[in-house]
């Protein structure tokens, strides 16, 4: 079953400068695909495209069977159930914990304030987070804010994981911990599209593999076959660049 | 110098016969306080859906509240007083404009709607600047939660960009404040006004506007002490100013 399908997208920031062109991909429920690229390749633009936090001026993208496209889908309503981490992790600084893990569930899906706290603490006990609850997000360290934030996309019980650069703004040091949870994550069947620079983690988690330049999906091939024979020249010449590391 | 210092006027019976002199000036400092509450009051609300206005990401409304704003804060308030107080109740139909007219607190209803408006202008322009410097990043993960435009702002924008601007916004209603002065142009029976009319009545001049200046500093003392306490009471832990 097709999760997320974006066909023949193109957007232009202004009349001179198109950063999508003509995308097109198909990820299917529990596909776990990476979106790869040099900087200002449109790679973050792209999927924020997926539940329309970028505006497109051609083309379609279907979620879950909807259109987000179409001016008549209720947006807040579709973006409630995509799960989306940032690359400066975004948490509420002015909310506990808790409360980052309670407000979507409470505004949004209408829960009771017991029955998304409880859910809230479950989640944060699975990203290892328990003994934090009460504390605010300036109070942790980036690996700490970042599985927060996985947490709070997940207590919304997300179809599917949108991840943009979850890991690039955290000390080398704190980088494994929230791709152990994003590989966990992705073991137990969860539809997952990830703009991330970590090889390692696209070689050993990921279905498929995205090569974005210059605003064009340039490979879109399983991951496997994408490190062993990239096809384009631009990608052995990026993955030459940042496969020694 | 030639002046007879008397501090002893302030228990002399003033001639409105409502007791001392010194009674009339408290009775006029708590017009000031009034009006500068109701006007304070006027001004937050006016100037936050104003400030809002203009951080909505619509060309419409962002012309909207920048014209706002340019009218208000660019005719001096006293000519705004001036403007709602002897011009607008000719330009309403008769029989409103004459009920205005004789309105028993008209002075106090047009300051108050005056210097609030007057104020909202600047109130706004720091709605803006405080929703402005969070991080574009703040809205677009409220959105993603499935928020609503409205609840973005509700739950994520404005508790954090009113922390921002605390420290201005307590200016600003020192300000408000300060201004109520102004009112005395109008008629309002405020702390200036009773300090002009003590002087007037007893020729005490000193004693009139140095009284006056100690009430107004005290006032404002206690306000900064107020808003400091409200801020220390919304500090985030973990937050370095400002997010």
């Amino acid at each position: 079953m097709e999760m997320i399908s974006l066909r023949n997208i193109d957007k232009w920031y202004n009349p001179s400068f198109q950063v999508l062109k003509n995308c097109s991909t198909t990820i299917e429920k529990g596909e776990v695909v990476v979106v790869c690229g040099p900087s200002g390749s449109g790679k973050s633009t792209l999927i924020k495209t997926v539940n329309a936090l970028e505006s497109i001026q051609a083309g379609d993208i279907v979620v879950n069977g909807i259109s987000v496209t179409d001016s008549g889908t209720n947006l807040p309503k579709l973006r409630a159930r995509v799960g989306m981490v940032f690359q400066h992790f975004e948490l509420f600084p002015h909310l506990k914990v808790i409360d980052n893990l309670c407000l979507g569930q409470v505004k949004v899906l209408g829960r009771s304030r017991s029955e998304a706290s409880e859910k809230a603490r479950k989640m944060l006990e699975r990203v290892g987070l328990s003994a934090h609850a009460e504390k605010f997000p300036g109070q942790l360290s980036g690996g700490q804010q970042q599985r927060v934030a996985i947490a709070r996309a997940l207590v919304m019980d997300p179809v599917c994981m949108l991840f943009d650069e979850p890991t690039s703004a955290l000390d080398p040091e704190m980088v494994s911990e929230v791709l152990d949870v994003m590989t966990e994550l992705a073991g137990e069947g969860m539809t997952m599209m990830v703009v991330t620079h970590e090889m390692g983690f696209a070689r050993k988690v990921a279905n498929r593999v995205i090569f974005m330049d210059g605003g064009e999906i340039v490979e879109d091939r399983p991951a496997e076959d994408f490190f062993q024979s990239p096809e384009s020249p631009r990608a052995v010449q990026f993955l030459s660049k940042i496969l020694p590391h | 110098m030639n002046y007879n210092w008397n501090w002893g006027v302030f228990w002399a019976p003033s001639p409105d016969g409502a007791g001392t002199y010194f009674d009339m000036l408290l009775a006029g400092l708590q017009w000031t306080i009034v009006t500068a509450i109701c006007s304070w009051l006027i001004a937050l609300c006016l100037g936050t859906v104003v400030g809002i206005a203009r951080t909505t990401g619509s060309r419409w409304m962002l012309l909207a509240g920048n014209a706002y704003i340019e009218l208000f804060r660019n005719i001096p308030l006293l000519v705004q007083l001036f403007l709602w107080y002897f011009v607008v109740p000719e330009l309403l139909p008769v029989q409103l404009g004459n009920w205005v007219k004789q309105l028993t607190y008209g002075a106090f209803y047009t300051a108050v709607i005056g210097i609030g408006l007057y104020m909202s202008a600047r109130v706004a322009t720091q709605v803006t600047a405080g929703i402005s410097a969070l991080a574009s990043g703040q809205r677009m993960a409220g959105l993603a939660m499935g928020l609503t435009k409205a609840q973005v702002y509700r739950y994520v924008l404005l508790p954090q960009g009113f922390r921002v601007i605390l420290p201005p916004l307590t200016s600003e209603f020192l300000n408000t404040i300060k201004n109520t002065s102004v009112a005395l142009t109008i008629g309002l029976a405020e702390l200036t006004a009773r300090a002009r009319a003590m002087q007037e009545f007893t020729f005490q001049v000193f004693e009139a506007f140095i009284t006056a200046a100690a009430l107004y500093v005290a006032l404002n003392i206690v306000v900064t002490l107020l808003m400091r306490y409200i801020e220390r009471r919304m500090t985030v832990p973990g937050l370095v100013a400002g997010g």
